[in-house]
């Protein structure tokens, strides 16, 4: 381990989280890079031994499949945050929360009278070839009107420095626990720089979520029986599963443990005999849901759960067919949607795609193939994508057969220059590319967290930021600046 | 509590609890082995009896060899009876439900399964034998300990007792049953002079020999050690105390009429049990000793008609395993 020295710090070729330039850290970043670069080569050597050892005693893990077995890997963590100005955070927290309504809109509009079709907005060849799109939703009122109760919508930022979303996940996203714990582990690894309450906080989160849930409950007035459904301990996510149960002081349950009766309403099974439930937050694929209404050889689901949701009796977040509109296609068409629903200008922007259905992009999209990301509709996790500028003639000529194959299934957009943020490896501070999810709660009210989960691709220039390939995280710290501080308090004042 | 967490943790306790109570099992027929004469033959086979796995044996080992019965009851994964195995079903159980018991015990069982896994293969020979088996009843008996001083009085603790003591008690008529008719030579005569060896190999096994001498005050004898293992109200391994606790830990339960009256049951048939009689015809005691697991059986089949199952109108929505492939469904958002 050596000593932090940031003019050495190679940032010049994208833009840069926490430096504006070698040796010059932004505002919002200056006094955690000072600290760092004082800290001796023991003292930083100690602070990353302190979060690798907090990180096993919680026992912060994620789950890999890997060559026919379960592995439980150390959550891998590095200690330098990356850091956001609050002036900037709001402005898109106001973005998400615009974007998100504008999707339950969305969603509403096609599981009902689909105006968005009928007004040319959204081509119906679009909605027709949805994989995602439910039929067995159709006509549903869920609470409130909204689907995507919890939405985690990718962020990233290029050379310019805009932030552009990417997508957004509105099945069953993750990660929210580890942008808790990473907060907690970063507290105990660099707490003088809490001291000056300058770091916003992350913690009510859970206390959203709970309402949110609580508020969607069938029966007003009686105290909301919740619960968390897990497809079970060989879920790559279960140890969210579990902490978000615990957390939320819920029965965290799997399929087994419910049962719906003629009745329509649904139970578990507890040593005190039946107990109804009134909400499920479901972390499980709509296709394993319900085996009477989706995939029959389930044994993750609960037979009779579409049932007992269509007649009220229960309510699921996130509502089945919501993954509708995390459809790449449907991505694109997303600016377009704010503007129909909510006749406002979208804040944040999209990154420019290109739609394979139509003729001019899918032959701009042939014809670069070496220059753009290539993904199909409806993956996530980072599988099945091109990536044009490190790909092989081989794979390219792969993906052109694709794309010819199933125009509708591929969306392409340009490589973008993802920001860089400082990462430490042996002491030395190296740009890594990072992105973010922020999570979005959807009731009565909206919730944006502050900041959200930061991921970092680990290895040197890669921009797969996908813990199961290689990823890591950071804690997210959005900041007042000291502008921003004096600005508010005159405000206030 | 979710009935599949309350059934998890008490299928738990009751694998922890097989696992000791095999190798004491094991370890009393070792020291009957050692010090019975050669003419007596006394032999492997009727622990396989015992322990009701004759079929699984016979299908893997063509002899009950000594090696053979050992290496089936101590190592073999392809055995579900057997202590590695057991083992590995109490860390399956508890993996689940770990988070509704202190961090610590989770990490007892995982390890005490990974340090028997790791010695199993030699410690079944002769000579390392006798350590081994002692391993494995410290171990199991450290995690007791751990529950004991650490887990709250409440539906998890009751759920392990629970657990605990139906295995335990089940378990001890088998090691008692070494002494009955499946075992030993029909000729009494023949027998005499090496009786109170042989319960005294049996009280050893429980470790029961020094609270028998404080407690009966008598040279060992046939009918005081049958009555102190069965009825003794104090020790507590015994039957009796075992039931005896069973039905206190019921009391702590919502819905307890029907376990709670089928434990009385049983431990009516113990109480009442004619002692001289049964140690007089080691048949007798064979019978009795059936009697009772069919007690057991039914007890378990009420606790589980009453907790763990409790939907008897409403047909079961899943089966409880579940292939790997659909446990990966869900959070495809994640990474």
């Amino acid at each position: 381990m050596s000593q932090v020295n940031w003019n050495n710090y190679a940032c010049r070729d994208y833009y840069d989280e926490l430096m504006a330039a070698p040796g010059q850290p932004r505002a919002s970043a200056g006094e955690l890079c000072n600290m760092l670069a004082r800290f001796s080569a023991e003292e930083l050597a100690e602070r990353k031994t302190a979060a690798e050892i907090a990180i096993r005693t919680m026992g912060i893990t994620f789950t890999v499949y890997s060559e026919g077995a379960m592995i439980d890997r150390a959550w891998p963590f590095d200690i330098v945050p990356r850091i956001i100005p609050a002036s900037e955070w709001r402005k898109t927290e106001a973005g998400l929360k615009q974007r998100v309504q504008a999707l339950n809109l969305f969603i509403d509009d096609l599981y009902h009278d689909q105006k968005v079709i009928k007004d040319k907005v959204l081509p119906a060849e679009v909605l027709a070839q949805s994989v995602n799109f439910r039929p067995q939703c159709v006509g549903i009122n869920p609470p409130h009107g909204v689907w995507a109760h919890v939405c985690g919508s990718d962020l990233v930022r290029d050379g310019e420095g805009t932030l552009y979303v990417l997508e957004d996940n509105l099945r069953i996203p993750s990660g929210v626990s580890y942008m808790l714990e990473n907060r907690n582990v970063t507290k105990r690894v660099l707490p003088e720089l809490f001291a000056s309450g300058k770091i916003l906080p992350v913690d009510d989160y859970v206390a959203n979520l709970y309402d949110m849930l609580a508020a969607m409950s069938p029966r007003p007035g009686d105290e909301p029986q919740v619960v968390v459904l897990t497809p079970g301990i060989y879920n790559s996510a279960y140890f969210e599963h579990a902490y978000l149960a615990q957390q939320m002081g819920v029965e965290l349950v799997q399929g087994s443990d419910l049962v719906v009766d003629d009745d329509d309403v649904v139970y578990m099974r507890t040593v005190e005999g039946r107990r109804r439930v009134d909400v499920i937050y479901r972390r499980v694929d709509d296709e394993f849901l319900d085996p009477e209404a989706f995939n029959p050889t389930s044994m993750l689901g609960v037979a009779g759960l579409m049932r007992a949701w269509r007649a009220g009796k229960v309510a699921l977040a996130n509502a089945p067919g919501a993954g509708v509109a995390d459809d790449k296609v449907v991505y694109a068409f997303v600016p377009a949607l704010i503007r129909y629903y909510l006749d406002q200008e979208p804040l944040l922007p999209n990154v420019p795609s290109y739609l394979c259905m139509f003729e001019d992009d899918r032959r701009y999209v042939l014809d670069h193939l070496d220059e753009l990301v290539v993904k199909p509709a409806n993956e996530s996790g980072g599988y099945g994508m091109l990536i044009g500028p490190r790909s092989t003639k081989e794979t390219r000529e792969e993906f052109a057969r694709l794309i010819k194959a199933n125009p509708r299934n591929y969306m392409a957009q340009p490589t973008l220059a993802l920001s860089t943020t400082p990462t430490l490896f042996d002491g030395l501070a190296q740009p890594r590319h990072v992105d973010l999810r922020p999570f979005i709660l959807s009731g009565p009210e909206i919730h944006v967290t502050t900041g959200g989960l930061t991921r970092v691709a680990l290895i040197e220039g890669s921009l797969v930021v996908n813990s199961s390939q290689g990823g890591g995280s950071k804690d997210t710290w959005i900041v007042e600046t000291d502008d921003n501080a004096a600005a508010a308090a005159a405000k206030g004042a | 509590m979710l009935s599949r967490v309350a059934e998890n943790l008490y299928w738990m306790a009751r694998y922890i609890e097989r696992a000791e109570d095999t190798a004491r099992l094991l370890s009393v027929n070792s020291h009957l082995m050692l010090d019975l004469p050669g003419r007596l033959p006394l032999g492997w086979a009727p622990l396989i009896e015992m322990t009701g796995s004759r079929e699984a044996f016979t299908a893997r080992h063509a002899d009950f060899d000594e090696r053979s019965v050992v290496h089936f009851l101590c190592a073999d994964t392809d055995n579900d009876i057997s202590i590695i195995s057991a083992l590995a079903s109490a860390r399956e159980n508890l993996r689940t439900t770990r988070d509704v018991v202190p961090r610590e015990i989770w990490e007892e069982v995982n390890q005490l399964y990974l340090n028997v896994a790791d010695h199993v293969e030699n410690g079944v020979s002769p000579r390392r034998r006798d350590n081994f088996l002692k391993n494995v009843i410290r171990g199991c008996q450290t995690l007791t300990g751990l529950i004991e001083g650490t887990l709250s009085h409440g539906l998890a603790r009751t759920f392990i007792e629970l657990g605990r003591q139906l295995e335990r008690a089940d378990m001890t008529t088998r090691i008692v049953d070494v002494r009955s008719a499946s075992l030993l030579p029909q000729n009494p005569e023949e027998l005499l002079p090496f009786e109170n060896l042989q319960w005294m190999s049996v009280l050893k096994s429980l470790t029961a020999y020094q609270m028998y001498r404080q407690q009966v005050r008598l040279r060992v004898r046939g009918p005081d050690v049958l009555r102190f293992l069965l009825q003794d109200p104090n020790l507590p391994r015994s039957i009796a105390c075992s039931l005896e606790t069973l039905g206190y830990e019921l009391t702590l339960l919502p819905r307890q009429d029907r376990p709670a009256a089928t434990v009385s049951l049983v431990r009516a048939d113990v109480v009442d049990a004619d002692i001289q009689a049964l140690a007089h015809s080691p048949s007798k005691l064979h019978a009795f000793i059936d009697e009772l697991q069919i007690g057991f059986a039914a007890i378990h089949a009420t606790l589980s008609a009453t907790y763990f199952v409790n939907d008897d109108a409403v047909p079961m929505a899943t089966t409880p395993h579940q292939s790997q492939s659909q446990h990966h469904a869900g959070d495809n958002d994640n990474d």
